[in-house]
């Protein structure tokens, strides 16, 4: 079956089609070549005039496992403002900061996202994450498992094991949990925190380990580098939120020595000590860094301003700021000596000086990294804010004029501390089309997505172009996934599963041996049961599994 | 399966037992001409869930026997007619809650756990002022100091054997190390002697008092003097003797089990246990730790969270899910005739009281269940961990296990009944 879409204008960056009049055709649910003039069309979609990207891709955003559930089960107050109904073709569910599995999968291809990638997937946890995920329909998904503070990781790089060693370790969690990464959080500080640490600088050591954070990171970054998994380690630093972290982070991208390293939500980890509230933007200093550094990506958690719900698992940090939870309710977890988790819900005020800062901190950095190919669009869902609302966001970085007026209603003294109003820039589509499709795609290893060339993945969105940004990204015409029309007019026409990406990097099953000891005397699941089945991931009519290659 | 066969005989290992909450997943079972043997590792309830032969039943309307095919078409009759069906019970796993609450979203239903009572009295203290927790593993290796509230954990037989009295722990923790302290009613102190004949704390008090003694701990670890001798028969030098443990501690657990909580306003005593676990955190480490979650508890909370946004207690009625964790209970809604139509699922347990109404009621439950009524339709359903493969959710919530199939059984399972029955919806 042949479908065309004719007449739209195209922003294909992988391509350098940069708003170009061009047909797609798509046979079989991948994109294909015009074929010959021969060959009947099944289906054409007149575009005219529209705007077409490949579908929208986050590679940040907690939508499963443990510390989501929390949140659902924590906030009957925030769903009771968004609840969902059912409708013919859908379950019904809640929305807000922390939705229902259902009711995010429908809202993300809403809003023209085709694969939505969660970065916080406890070992211990992930087939909770999975089952999660699974219950979330319409989008690809897939996960980062989270390690660095696990204590089989923290024995074997306290009694120097070698790196050959720590690889086939990281290489057997990806493959135990179905992960497509490796995430790092506050390195080594999860697990200092269980030995009541409240801090833990980059140099600092873990009391009981002797290892500090850039030992950590090294180590997992030669790993991922090693194993050849496509994404580079995804690195939620030290000290986040804290005042001053813009000296941590510069240091921690100078620990990278030149690997590949993502350094996720950098926003939160982008604040100086200057000025009278000893609170302020260290975005330029950060921006620069990236500049100088093609290893480093970044995404930036932007803040916007409203109620959300913190969830991480960075337990040393969220125990930290829980005082300002609001409202005043929070949780913090130990979790199988394999990791943790925070769970704070907070309120983003635009008239609260620091709130307001971190908003223009995030802006702020948008706008000074120069290379769209190695930042992300993301709020750190639901951390800096919900999901939902990523069509604001991008109205603020494309339109100037919006962007300062909402800067003339925030905090004045945050407004003054900050240097948005100096700062032109504007992203342009094909910026969007960067950071939203191509970029993340690209970083993730997914060579058949993010992109609208010949093989591509038929996972496609149609907007109208529109004056207002977020009036245009929040209501997409046409999204396709696999080839098939699942939304129009921005509400969904046909319910689809999506699949879930994994990787099978190769390392020696000697490490299993270790292992299996450690399990045995340490743990209280058995080895075979911590490994998830592919028949689990896909029972229950739950879409499928893709196996990505490695590098 | 990882079996090692001759002619009929199989042997399973790191078989997850699904009969409790603590979900022990290092079971050896036996498999001879499809009759079970726990071979290793069997706890009593194990060995005797494990080991009960498969007795003969047959589907049922109003107690005639009937096919499968024709009680499940007499299931969506019901169901059909029915205004608000409540389906509770949930004794299944994770597949068979999907199914629920597909079923109860498409037919408009309130849904509640037969062990909803305790279940929610920790949700309650976690919407209010949420709480720190802990895990399995964590205890093992590190709870120097573990606090059993209004539990003595013995209905989790293996819990000592497992978490409490180990061989080996990662930091070294010697069992002597580790303190216990009982705080209650007729709480059985024994499995708290350690291998070494270390004797535990005993603070013996009615269940009711529970709350005032941590109380006063968290005030006295808060600094405070107390203006009395006596709290709930506790002479105030011993609370202090504990109030000094508790601070000294350098990994403090506090452990209850919601169900055995079982008076009014039960959840303002978890609260307590929370708020001075919270309190201690501030200088040293402390967390709570909560046993429950049989018969899928866990699990049936946890899939109705993630798949409506709201834990137990939930009412599709309106179209979306409406939570309410008082109202929308199986006794109050049964009483105060909010539903039409009872749909009871238990494939963990066969001695659970089946409420009976008069509305029509279906039972899908275990071969051997002995009801005191005749339902109107009665499907007999095998059981996850045993005769199917399944997911289930541990007591911490953090933790599934996966569950094996041992055994060949001719009964359906929940996942595959609530599956035809929403077809032919």
């Amino acid at each position: 079956m042949y479908i065309k879409l004719t007449n739209g204008v195209v922003y294909d960056p992988v391509h350098g089609i940069n708003g170009e009049y061009r047909d797609i055709y798509i046979r079989d649910g991948n994109i294909t070549r015009k074929p010959s003039s021969n060959v009947k069309i099944d289906k054409v979609y007149d575009m005219k005039g529209k705007i077409i990207m490949a579908g929208a891709i986050d590679l940040h955003t907690h939508i499963g496992g443990g510390k989501v559930n929390i949140a659902r089960m924590m906030l009957p107050e925030d769903h009771k403002a968004d609840l969902v109904s059912k409708t013919e073709l859908t379950r019904s569910g809640c929305g807000h900061a922390a939705p229902s599995t259902l009711t995010a999968g429908y809202r993300y291809a809403e809003m023209g996202y085709t694969a939505c990638f969660e970065p916080a997937m406890l070992p211990a946890n992930s087939r909770q994450a999975h089952m999660e995920m699974a219950d979330t329909p319409m989008v690809d998904k897939g996960a980062y498992a989270m390690i660095g503070s696990d204590d089989f990781f923290l024995r074997m790089l306290a009694s120097k094991k070698d790196q050959a060693a720590i690889s086939d370790y990281v290489g057997w969690i990806i493959n135990a949990t179905q992960a497509l990464g490796i995430k790092v959080v506050n390195p080594g500080g999860i697990s200092a925190f269980k030995f009541n640490q409240r801090k833990l600088d980059l140099d600092e050591e873990n009391k009981y380990y002797g290892v500090s954070p850039r030992d950590i990171l090294v180590a997992l970054a030669r790993a991922v580098t090693e194993l050849g998994i496509p994404h580079p380690l995804h690195v939620h630093g030290c000290n986040l939120g804290v005042p001053g972290n813009v000296e941590t982070t510069l240091e921690t991208i100078r620990a990278a020595e030149g690997m590949r390293m993502h350094i996720t939500h950098i926003q939160f980890h982008s604040y100086g000590t200057e000025g009278d509230k000893k609170f302020s933007s260290g975005a330029a200093e950060i921006a620069e860094a990236v500049n100088k550094n093609p290893n480093i990506s970044i995404d930036v958690g932007q803040v916007l301003f409203g109620q959300t719900v913190t969830a991480s698992g960075d337990s040393m940090r969220q125990y930290a700021g829980h005082w300002h939870a609001h409202p005043k309710k929070w949780v913090v977890m130990d979790i199988e000596c394999d990791a943790g988790c925070g769970v704070v819900p907070f309120k983003y005020r635009d008239k609260n000086f620091v709130n307001a800062l971190q908003w223009a901190i995030g802006l702020e950095l948008f706008l000074l990294v120069d290379d769209p190919w190695r930042i992300f669009l993301t709020t750190d869902h639901p951390n800096g804010a919900p999901f939902t609302s990523y069509p604001h966001l991008i109205r603020l970085l494309m339109d100037r004029s919006f962007r300062n007026d909402m800067l003339s209603s925030i905090n004045k003294e945050a407004a003054a501390a900050s240097t948005l109003s100096s700062i032109d820039r504007e992203y342009s589509l094909y910026d969007i089309a960067i950071m939203t499709r191509a970029a993340p795609a690209r970083s993730l290893g997914l060579k058949n997505r993010g992109h609208l060339g010949s093989g591509a993945v038929a996972d496609i969105t149609v907007y109208t172009e529109k004056k207002d940004k977020e009036k245009m990204f929040s209501k997409p015409d046409y999204v396709f996934k696999d080839g098939e029309l699942i939304v129009r007019n921005g509400k969904i026409v046909k319910v689809v599963q999506g699949a879930t990406h994994t990787l099978r990097p190769e390392f020696d099953m000697g490490i299993e041996k270790s292992l299996k000891r450690y399990f045995d005397k340490y743990q209280t699941m058995s080895l075979g049961n911590f490994k998830i089945d592919d028949d689990e991931i896909v029972e229950h009519g739950n879409g499928k599994i893709i196996v990505q290659p490695c590098m | 399966m990882d079996k090692k066969s001759n002619a009929s005989t199989a042997i399973t290992k790191d078989v997850t037992c699904p009969f409790c909450g603590i979900l022990c997943d290092d079971l050896v079972i036996q498999n001879q001409n499809n009759k079970l043997k726990v071979i290793e590792n069997g706890c009593s309830k194990a060995i005797e869930m494990f080991q009960k032969e498969l007795p003969e039943s047959s589907a049922q309307i109003k107690g005639k026997n009937v096919s499968l095919d024709d009680a499940i078409d007499s299931v969506c009759k019901i169901l059909k007619k029915s205004h608000t069906p409540l389906i509770a019970g949930l004794g299944t796993d994770v597949s068979g809650i999907r199914n629920v609450m597909e079923l109860a979203d498409k037919t408009g239903a309130i849904l509640d756990h037969m062990h909803g009572n305790g279940l929610i009295r920790n949700t309650l203290v976690l919407q209010d002022l949420g709480w720190i927790m802990t895990t399995m593993a964590e205890i093992k290796n590190r709870a120097d100091l573990v606090i059993f509230a209004g539990t003595d954990a013995t209905n989790f037989s293996r819990f000592y054997e497992r978490v409490i009295w180990n061989k080996e722990s990662m930091f070294k923790l010697k069992n002597d190390d580790r303190q216990i302290v009982y705080i209650g009613a007729n709480l059985n102190s024994k499995p708290g002697i350690n291998p070494n004949g270390k004797r535990p704390t005993v603070l013996d008090c009615e269940t009711e008092e529970i709350g005032e003694i941590i109380s006063s701990l968290h005030a006295l670890v808060a600094g405070a003097t107390l203006d009395v001798n006596e709290v709930a028969g506790i002479k105030v030098k011993t609370l202090q003797t504990l109030a000094e443990q508790m601070k000294t501690a350098k990994y403090g657990v506090i452990v209850w089990a919601p169900g055995e909580l079982d008076f009014p306003h039960a959840e303002l005593t978890i609260q307590n246990f929370c708020e001075t676990v919270k309190y201690l955190t501030r200088f040293t480490r402390f967390a709570g730790f909560s046993l429950g979650g049989n018969d899928g508890g866990m699990t049936a909370n946890s899939v109705c969270a993630w798949q409506s946004g709201y834990p137990l207690r939930v009412n599709f009625n309106k179209g979306y899910p409406d939570y309410d964790a008082y109202r929308y209970s199986t006794h109050n809604v049964l009483k105060n005739k909010e539903v039409d139509s009872l749909l009871w699922i238990s494939s963990f347990s066969s001695n659970i009281n089946t409420p009976h109404a008069s509305i029509p009621t279906i039972v899908m439950g275990m071969p051997d269940t002995k009801l005191k009524f005749k339902p109107d339709v009665f499907i007999p359903v095998s059981t996850p961990g045993i005769d199917h493969t399944g997911q289930i959710i541990r007591t911490d919530s953090v933790v599934s296990l996966p569950l094996k199939k041992v055994r060949t059984s001719p009964y359906a399972s929940v996942p595959s009944v609530l599956n035809q029955v929403i077809e032919r919806m």
